[in-house]
């Protein structure tokens, strides 16, 4: 609308939207289409409201009543459809393939794809997923403390890294496994890379999906031993977690990314919630690998503690990605197991607010939740609880050709 | 016959307005009574978000009645701020500049309204309204609290549903929303309370018309609901603007289980609408109602409280402006809360604090030194934390690039190092006269080392700050 009618504002108390129509209208446009729907100008004089409160500039403006004599209402309802915009978006996210079957020179059942989005995320049931986001189940290597409501249904397995793998997959149905080498801290335990590379090894035979391999954090160990089980395990198409700028400023990065391509994986790129930093990162990693073998994780911080700065970047980094900015267009993953960090998950609180039992993997289900309305394709979980509800909502989404509800429950007469 | 498209309207919030613009509809009296030096430095900051019209009190003087319309025109949100309650106490929800929380801040945190049924018995009201009214999380030094009462009508009896409404008015001063789609019940209830401004739910394509004139008579604002129905919803919208209520907000029906995705892809394709597409008018506030989760088949009731504790927070993502909700369990309205306050803060604030020291309370020579990093989320729970212990003690932020500790440790962003620079770059030993340090829990592995580059004895504390009164009563005051 003009700058001239908005400032006038020759029919006040009308949103302008509905105002423009009728300014068209009344400028001797004989016929208007509302979006598809086309109305007479008799039908719109029906509406023309007669009753007009003051402008609703100021949310405080309260308005008197106008004595019911004048008030006109249309006789019936104007019909209307609403056309939900359809966004298009010239840039997409690469797609990551992890895991390799025999045909492809590894030994895994069946290989995953991740990333693919041409849209944002859970944007529209017309958009559905090319790649629904993908489940991975952790794995110790060692004995880690976990709170008690985690620790429930993997305690008799925590010794064992292959059986409890088999648990995540048999059980739990993850999608992938990811075995965290936390021994090899040399804070830790140190254990040497040849021992860790045994682990995955173990992992590999005791289940076919595709595995993660996590390290300790350390840049210089952490190149040692990815280097080792990327030879050990040539062609598997293993996702490393994680490679990053730290490695490349101890001149580990170079020779361990070398390794990977070599041998065929893939890497997990991880930055601290700065996406200048993860660009950075991936364009050094351009040097060496092709970009369809780097994921991002971006940082994912606990509900409480920081999740709206992992929410706001991933939705950053993802509508940048749709835009066009090719070193973002990467499928992103997010550890979401960090959500136990965040004291409501795991301290005894008042019993207003309940056991720990629900609030843990509630603070889990939240943070996924949160993540995948950014776009982030695949989660590092851990409760059962948390997987299901997480499961139900990526299905509901895989099923939801159907725009009418099953159900429409009246929750204003139910009696609870 | 010709036919036109109707022209879109450019939708823009504030922040995209040029501040200039803003000037030119100002007083221009440099009188400062906004608390900026002129007139120009209140517009720079009004399209920052900073302020709003009220904080400029001339233009409420009937000769600028004009500017300010104008002003109201031009700075006002693609989605309409609407209120709702009395002068005891009011709600605004509403009122978004922008799709994504990068671009600019959320305005008015999503309330939250709990409901209470009317065919509870007076003293269960009494009581509900009293556990609504006196809800109250502590998180980093905030008060956490409950915002409204929604009343249902679940017997369709006039009398029934208001006293129900009469005895929550009595005992709490929460804005109410009424909920029935029985026009009868609705104008009974508010003409009990008819200053109140209560939210009414709702007008459908059945009652519009009757509620429509209960909502002009009292001033108050309407939801229209049409649950799974997006052109309903339009229309109603439409015809009721068209019949002149002004203050409308949408209710496109909240899904859960099978239907999450409908329920998802509905908010984001109606607030979608709005800035990509200003044609449709439905730049109104969008109720969700986890609440939908108690009804339906016979669940128990920690799967009802479950499924409601992750779709509020997920609806809040998802561009909802207010909430019915029916758990008063805690562990259910946790995340709501905590994350209501999370994304409604300032996108552009750092994640980092200064580095420094900071005197919690009244430290002396003998208090105890804390090393904590300078992610801001870190920083501000130790501060709380020990805050509210009351506990006289100083805070030393170790520059950690605004990471946690946890990432600060395994990045090592937190290292002996680090800490030793802080300690000497700080003058620490200047402010105590005893050489120990208290990391944290989680850092525990660089102890040793630590002892070692900065010379001075190191505890580990806790793993989580709320540990730490304990600790020092255990470590500290016996050593
Ligand atoms: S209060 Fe209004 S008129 Fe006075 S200086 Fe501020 S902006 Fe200008």
């Amino acid at each position: 609308m003009s700058e001239e009618t908005r400032k006038e504002g020759i029919i006040p108390g009308l949103p302008v939207t509905l105002e423009s129509r009728l300014l068209s209208l009344l400028k001797g446009t004989d016929k208007v289409i509302l979006e598809g729907v086309e109305l007479e100008l008799g039908e719109l004089e029906l509406f023309l409201p007669l009753n007009l409160n003051g402008p609703q500039v100021l949310h405080q403006s309260v308005e008197k009543a106008l004595p019911q004599k004048e008030r006109h209402f249309p006789d019936s309802l104007v019909d209307m459809q609403f056309l939900p915009v359809q966004e298009k978006y010239p840039g997409r996210v690469r797609e990551v393939l992890l895991g390799a079957t025999a045909k492809n020179g590894g030994t895994r059942s069946h290989s995953v794809t991740i990333g693919g989005s041409t849209s944002t995320a859970l944007s529209s049931l017309a958009n559905p997923y090319s790649n629904p986001p993908l489940i991975s189940l952790d794995v110790f290597d060692m004995h880690v403390p976990l709170p008690r409501a985690l620790r429930a249904n993997i305690e008799d397995v925590m010794d064992d890294p292959g059986e409890w793998a088999k648990r995540n997959v048999e059980k739990f149905g993850a999608d992938l496994v990811t075995i965290h080498l936390m021994s090899t801290d040399p804070l830790i335990s140190d254990t040497s890379p040849r021992s860790a590379s045994e682990t995955v090894e173990c992992i590999l035979s005791a289940v076919k999906v595709p595995v993660i391999v996590g390290g300790c954090g350390d840049p210089k160990k952490d190149a040692l031993v990815f280097s080792e089980i990327a030879e050990m395990a040539s062609g598997e198409r293993l996702l490393f977690n994680s490679v990053t700028l730290e490695m490349a400023e101890a001149r580990t990065l170079e020779p361990l990314i070398e390794k990977v391509k070599e041998h065929e994986h893939t890497v997990l790129g991880f930055t601290g919630l700065d996406l200048n930093r993860a660009k950075e990162l991936n364009r050094r990693l351009y040097d060496s690998l092709s970009p369809d073998q780097i994921v991002m994780d971006l940082t994912t911080v606990a509900l409480g503690y920081g999740l709206e700065y992992s929410f706001t970047i991933h939705e950053r980094a993802r509508l940048l990605a749709l835009i066009g900015d090719t070193e973002l267009q990467h499928p992103t993953i997010s550890a979401s197991t960090n959500a136990w960090s965040a004291r409501e998950a795991w301290m005894k609180m008042d019993p207003l607010y309940g056991d720990t039992a629900i609030r843990g993997p509630l603070w889990e289900t939240v943070n996924v939740c949160t993540l995948l309305l950014a776009g982030v394709d695949l989660f590092l979980m851990m409760h059962p609880a948390a997987i299901s509800t997480v499961r139900e909502i990526v299905n509901s989404y895989k099923q939801g050709i159907s725009k009418v509800p099953a159900h429409i429950y009246d929750w204003t007469g139910m009696k609870t | 016959m010709s036919s036109t498209q109707v022209k879109r309207k450019k939708v823009r919030g504030v922040h995209e307005v040029s501040p200039i613009d803003v000037y030119r509809l100002l007083p221009g009296t440099n009188c400062g009574e906004c608390g900026e030096a002129n007139c120009m430095a209140y517009a720079a900051r009004l399209v920052n978000g900073e302020y709003t019209l009220e904080n400029c009190p001339p233009l409420n003087e009937e000769n600028n009645k004009k500017l300010r319309i104008s002003l109201g025109e031009l700075t006002a949100p693609p989605v309409r701020e609407i209120s709702f309650g009395d002068a005891r106490s009011s709600i605004k929800i509403g009122g978004k500049h922008v799709l994504f929380r990068h671009e600019f801040t959320y305005h008015n945190p999503v309330p939250i309204a709990i409901d209470v049924e009317d065919s509870l018995s007076g003293e269960e009201i009494v009581k509900r309204v009293n556990s609504i009214e006196n809800f109250l999380y502590n998180y980093i030094g905030r008060e956490m609290r409950l915002d409204a009462i929604a009343i249902r009508d679940t017997t369709g009896e006039p009398e029934r549903f208001a006293n129900a409404v009469r005895i929550a008015r009595e005992h709490s001063d929460k804005p109410l929303i009424l909920c029935t789609y029985n026009p009868k019940v609705m104008e009974k209830a508010i003409s009990l309370i008819p200053d109140s401004r209560p939210l009414l739910y709702a007008a459908t394509t059945e009652n519009w018309k009757e509620m429509a004139e209960i909502a002009l008579n009292f001033s108050s604002p309407l939801v229209v609901s049409s649950p799974g129905d997006m052109g309903k919803l339009l229309s109603l919208a439409t015809t009721l603007e068209a019949s002149g209520v002004p203050d409308l907000v949408l209710d496109p029906g909240t899904f859960l289980e099978e239907d999450i995705a409908i329920t998802i892809s509905n908010f984001t394709a109606l607030r979608t609408s709005v800035f990509r597409d200003g044609s449709q008018n439905i730049g109104y506030p969008l109720l969700g109602t986890p609440i939908t989760a108690w009804a339906g088949e016979d669940l128990s009731p920690e799967v009802s409280a479950w499924r409601e504790a992750w779709a509020a927070p997920v609806l809040m993502s998802r561009y909802t402006d207010l909430l019915i909700m029916h758990s008063l369990e805690g562990w259910a309205l946790l995340p709501a809360l905590l994350w209501r306050f999370n994304l409604y803060t300032d996108p552009r604030k750092p994640v980092a604090v200064d580095a420094g020291i900071r005197p919690v309370g009244s430290p002396g020579k003998g208090s105890p030194v804390f090393i904590t990093t300078n992610y801001a989320l870190t920083f501000f729970t130790v501060e709380s934390d020990v805050k509210s212990a009351e506990i006289d003690c100083y805070l030393l932020v170790v520059d950690t690039g605004g990471l946690s500790v946890e990432s600060a440790v395994a990045g090592r962003y937190l290292n002996p190092s680090s800490i030793a620079e802080a300690i000497n770059g700080f003058c620490l030993s200047d402010l105590v006269d005893h050489r120990k340090i208290i990391i944290p829990g989680l850092a525990a592995r660089i102890s040793g080392d630590t002892e070692e580059v900065t010379g001075w004895e190191v505890l580990v504390g806790p793993k989580d700050s709320s540990g730490i009164p304990l600790f020092l009563r255990n470590r500290w005051n016996n050593s």
